[in-house]
């Protein structure tokens, strides 16, 4: 299709793609929260999510990979293209717009990748040593113990508190970036969108970051 | 003029021969500049000295030196134009700088913008843009009467600041991707929000976006880094615009 060959074409793309991303990190953190109410919140949750019929989980897990795929391809693709767009870099670097989060976005995107990657086989598959596997009283499966295992550890807790700085970085542009790549922004509006953005990506930051904190610090106790 | 207080500046100039010379720095030492030269004009004086000594003068372009031709491209201690806001290399003077600076003086860089000697840059890829949909089609001949077309204000006022654009191509030096979002964003609003532009509103917008690709151009990455560089203050409103136009014409 030519507009998937075209700069704005995949470039909306890679903003249709992050902006899912961005919600799905909204309703996680919103469903992650319940683990403040104590083992019996984040327990009952994550029982709920997976009562839901097999196909319709399975469903769900194929669309968050699709995006994911795409996002990543074509985040690779148009950055080897914007290196050749410069091939030479002026001997005085003098930007006054560009911001590091904005310079960086492939890097804190691929240490985004390898996250998720760690993130999926510690919760997810449950593959990673160290974890608590039991079942509660009722039968069903601890979660609560798994995650109060992990993060009870500075290194347990750590890898997540830097995972969430890298998301910090990349939402920091991103947010007010895929609103602009929509067309969605103005002279005047966009200074305020880019403002929200940041406070989103903050948000985000802040409420994914005081998990492995407030377990590390015993805030939270089982 | 009664200041006769004058600089010597140093200059580290971009020399290079031609597109296939691999090219470098040079540093010079030019004497009584007075903060009254402008910035083409200190070069004015370099290359008499060069041409005294029998060297080669420094290439670069320029033509009406008031800001409104939009030849003269020069990145001036990294920034296109010399950073200063809403100024070209023409109308940038020596009173911005002291005596005793070192200077960088480096051509656009951009892989559509080949060099073609020193600080000249063959910035065709721009009109190959132009030539895709950068007008309306009509016909020649009679003077239509006055307001046949009625425009409202805000839409004439919002196309006069898209076509305050001079095609000076400092938004593709100063862009990290060498993107050329922000002249073609100017190029396809200015049309876009007029009457007059509406009919090829789809086909244009089409044709100009594949044209920057053609032409070697990069994406952009909204560092809004061209918004800065630019010297008429063309607002990356534009790109948004030009996006919406893109999806637009989609359907
Ligand atoms: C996993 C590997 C990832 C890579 C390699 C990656 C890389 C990139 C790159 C290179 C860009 C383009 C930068 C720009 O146009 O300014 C981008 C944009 C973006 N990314 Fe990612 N990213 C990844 C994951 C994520 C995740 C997990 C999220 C959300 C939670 C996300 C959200 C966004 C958003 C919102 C944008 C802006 C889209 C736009 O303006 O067009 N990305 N990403
Ligand atoms: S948008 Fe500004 S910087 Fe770009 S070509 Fe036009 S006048 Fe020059
Ligand atoms: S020489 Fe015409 S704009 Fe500078």
């Amino acid at each position: 299709m030519e507009f998937l060959n075209t700069s704005i074409g995949r470039k909306i793309v890679m903003a249709v793609t992050g902006l899912s991303m961005v919600l799905f990190a909204v309703v996680h953190l919103i469903g992650n929260s319940t683990i403040f109410v104590g083992p019996s919140g984040i327990n009952a949750y994550a029982e709920h999510l997976h009562s839901m019929p097999l196909p319709i989980i399975m469903l769900f897990r194929a669309i968050m990979l699709a995006l994911f795929v795409v996002h990543i391809v074509y985040a690779i693709q148009l950055t080897i293209e914007n290196r050749g767009g410069r091939p030479t870099d002026y001997a005085v670097k003098a930007t006054r717009k560009a911001t590091f989060a904005s310079e960086n976005m492939i890097w804190t995107g691929l240490l985004l990748l390898a996250f998720v990657v760690y993130h999926l086989l510690h919760f997810t598959f449950r593959a990673t040593p160290g974890l608590t596997l039991v079942n509660d009283a009722a039968g069903h499966f601890n979660v609560f113990a798994m995650v109060a295992s992990s993060f009870s550890s500075i290194a347990g807790a750590g890898i997540y508190a830097v995972a969430m700085v890298v998301l910090f970085l990349h939402l920091y542009h991103g947010i007010q970036s895929l609103f602009q790549t929509f067309g969605l922004a103005n002279g005047n509006t966009l200074p305020t969108i880019t403002k929200a953005g940041a406070l989103v990506a903050l948000v985000l930051f802040v409420g994914f970051l005081a998990i492995p904190m407030s377990i590390l610090f015993g805030i939270i106790k089982g | 003029m009664s200041d006769h207080k004058t600089m010597t500046i140093n200059l580290v100039v971009w020399r290079q021969k031609n597109a296939n010379d691999t090219g470098k720095f040079e540093n010079y030492t030019v004497k009584g500049i007075t903060e009254h030269h402008s910035f083409l004009e200190m070069l004015d004086v370099l290359n008499e000295d060069l041409i005294k000594a029998g060297k080669q003068p420094v290439a670069f372009d320029h033509d009406c030196r008031e800001g409104i031709c939009g030849m003269c491209s020069q990145v001036i201690n990294g920034m296109p134009h010399g950073g200063q806001e809403r100024t070209t290399v023409c109308q940038l003077h020596m009173r911005k700088f002291h005596d005793g600076d070192t200077i960088y003086i480096e051509p656009w860089r951009a892989r559509a913008f080949p060099i073609v000697k020193d600080l000249v840059v063959d910035r065709e890829a721009l009109d190959k843009i132009i030539q895709a949909g950068g007008y309306t089609s009509c016909h020649t001949g009679g003077v239509p009467d006055g307001n046949a077309i009625l425009i409202p204000k805000p839409a004439a006022d919002e196309a006069m600041d898209a076509a305050e654009c001079i095609g000076c191509g400092a938004c593709v030096a100063g862009c990290p991707n060498g993107a050329a979002m922000l002249f073609t964003g100017a190029k396809v609003s200015q049309f876009a929000v007029l009457p007059q532009g509406k009919a090829e509103a789809k086909t244009r917008v089409t044709n100009m976006v594949q044209a920057m690709k053609d032409c070697g151009f990069g994406n952009c990455t909204n560092h809004y880094e061209c918004m800065a560089a630019c010297p008429k203050g063309i607002n990356v409103k534009f790109i948004a615009r030009m996006n919406r136009e893109y999806l637009k014409a989609q359907f």
